[in-house]
């Protein structure tokens, strides 16, 4: 094991670094893909490819939904909830709130005992054959329960040896656990990390609980700022892929977080996955109760663009529940509840998950070659002068443009300037049209969530919507039916471009959106 | 002496349960309970109460009146 004591980040030498931010980061010598996918290149969270980074990291994310936003369109995860205790008390999170309708983490409508949890996961993978990460994400800490966490990946390696098992923890009691995490192959870890500055961490956690005492203040902050930063760069020896979550807090960690990701990057943190903060007064969390807000899409997407060259960022995270199963951005835990999976006759059957997920892969090639071939023949836009904007696209995946407006529950943001289309992130949206009807209400909020872009990409849009998002500003376009996203994107900006180049339009800055607050499960 | 878990603000988390020293909490009905006979506060053992330091709840533990 390295020293890991030695390179603690010191309060002082990261309060004399602020001004040194823009220098460019040393990449660790094992490196994910971010230091070799090429400048201004977007990074292993969002779309690289095997050419992008060395054959045994590709093989360890190539179908984990979480850590390849390719991969999260064909490969499902799910989570069990065997760990509910928590060794700290972050502001943002409340433990006691639990509505089926709501997800966010920290919250689960059902704690499973390590046998329960295990046959529930037999249950899905049966079901679901392109399930193939299971992870352990409280609704506590993972680590705070290092008991039932693992037992239950003890029996689930025995049980469904296929199912890549990874983790998430606020990294307190990491450090003491590596060893039985590399005991288990768990390849994926997750940690939240919110700061590397006690100072700033006092805000954001009251208290921990340490060597039988409760902690709080900055000492609090300090040991679990230590614990986080020796967690990682064990784990980084060990070449445990490592994702760090942070929850970025308008005022108190906003432009920090940029440290943060300079930090962890230095220590070998494969993905950064920057989330919004949620909340609102009714989830009885200290900032809920308080007034803090959350971001703006704007100012998320500005601290997720000043860390890009930093670590990979993770741009396709929904903010998913400790007790979540299926694809990112469904939820069909409602399938597998305890009552149901008694009743279940589970056959573990290997042969039949390999040879659908040969058939996943083979689709997910297939459309990834199609996909290269198409941009290779789009036109880039000519005079562009430097414009980029942001479009909304409504997909039902297949990375095409194959959605109606009023079916979307979500549009994918993609940011376009000449010749490149960039995933950017997703907005939540309420569904606009139940049964083939719109309904007016629900259309404000979405021109909230998409206000900042200048298009919407859609299959189809009705007459109502189609003149409430012009008087907003945003184009639907509806003439790029079932086209690859970035082709129909880079197909539209041209089109755009061109017509401001001949002045038949005035190219204008957009707005700003907001993000919608406790993003709901799958609509029932 | 001993402390007392309010059930209605028990969440059912288990935080406490490993980190009493006498073995004095158990689950029941997805909440969790202290064995009065059991309890010490912890005198003897630690400077706090476990149970009390550890719970994500504010007073949701509290002395057992006597």
């Amino acid at each position: 094991m390295q020293s890991a004591a030695a390179s603690y980040v010191s309060l002082d030498a990261l309060k004399s670094n602020r001004n040194a931010l823009a220098e460019p980061v040393e990449a660790p010598a094992h490196a994910g893909c971010g230091t070799s996918g090429g400048e201004g290149k977007a990074s292993c969270g969002t779309s690289d490819g095997p050419d992008d980074m060395p054959a045994d990291v590709w093989n360890k994310v190539k179908n984990h939904p979480c850590y390849s936003e390719e991969a999260h369109h064909h490969y499902a995860r799910m989570h069990v909830a065997v760990a509910p205790a928590c060794n700290i008390q972050c502001n943002y999170c409340n433990r006691k709130y639990d509505c089926s309708n709501e997800s966010r983490p920290g919250v689960v409508s059902q704690k499973l005992t390590p046998e329960q949890a295990v046959k529930k996961v037999v249950a899905v993978a049966s079901e679901i054959p392109q399930m193939t990460v299971l992870g352990i994400a409280g609704p506590g800490d993972s680590l705070a329960s290092p008991k039932k966490t693992f037992e239950t990946f003890r029996m689930l390696q025995e049980q469904a040896p296929d199912i890549k098992l990874c983790l998430s923890t606020n990294g307190l009691a990491l450090p003491g656990l590596v060893d039985e995490i590399c005991k288990y192959n768990i390849d994926h870890v997750t940690i939240t990390i919110n700061m590397v500055d006690p100072e700033v961490g006092a805000k954001i956690y009251p208290w921990i609980f340490w060597d039988h005492r409760r902690v709080t203040g900055v000492e609090a902050a300090t040991i679990l700022h230590q614990q986080q930063m020796l967690g990682l760069e064990m784990l980084t020896a060990r070449g445990v892929l490592t994702k760090i979550n942070s929850v970025l807090i308008p005022g108190i960690n906003d432009e920090h977080l940029i440290e943060v990701n300079r930090e962890v990057k230095k220590r070998g943190a494969f993905l950064h996955n920057i989330m919004p903060l949620i909340s609102e007064a009714e989830h009885g969390t200290v900032f809920g109760l308080t007034g803090q807000r959350g971001p703006t899409a704007q100012e998320l997407k500005a601290v997720q663009d000043a860390c890009m060259g930093g670590a990979n960022l993770m741009r396709h995270c929904r903010q998913c529940r400790a007790d979540a199963v299926g694809l990112l951005g469904e939820d069909r835990s409602e399938e597998f509840t305890l009552d149901k999976i008694e009743e279940m006759e589970v056959v573990y059957d290997l042969d039949r998950r390999r040879s659908y997920q040969d058939r996943v892969e083979a689709e997910r090639q297939a459309q990834h070659a199609a996909k290269v071939e198409a941009l290779a023949a789009t036109q880039d836009a000519g005079a562009a002068d430097g414009i980029k904007v942001l479009v909304a696209v409504a997909t039902t995946g297949g990375g095409r443009v194959n959605q109606h407006f009023g079916h979307a529950d979500e549009f994918q943001i993609f940011e376009v300037s000449a010749g490149e289309a960039l995933f950017v992130g997703h907005r939540r949206v309420d569904l606009f049209c139940q049964g083939g009807y719109g309904e007016d209400e629900k259309l404000p909020s979405i021109v909230t969530a998409i206000n900042d872009c200048h298009a919407v990409l859609v299959s189809k849009i009705g007459a109502c919507p189609r003149d409430e998002l012009k008087t907003a500003g945003i184009e639907p376009v509806d003439n790029y039916v079932d086209e690859f996203i970035e082709k129909a994107a880079l197909s539209w900006f041209a089109d755009y471009t061109g017509r401001v180049a001949r002045g038949e339009t005035v190219h204008v800055a957009r707005g700003d959106a907001s993000i919608r607050q406790g993003a709901f499960t799958a609509a029932a | 002496m001993s402390l007392k878990i309010i059930a209605d603000l028990c969440t059912g988390c288990s935080a406490c349960e490993p980190e009493c020293p006498n073995e004095a909490i158990s689950e029941k009905k997805n909440i969790f309970i202290i064995d009065p006979d059991k309890c010490t506060e912890c005198e003897g053992d630690y400077d706090t109460s476990q149970c009390v330091a550890v719970c994500p709840v504010d007073h949701c533990i509290l002395p057992l009146a006597a």
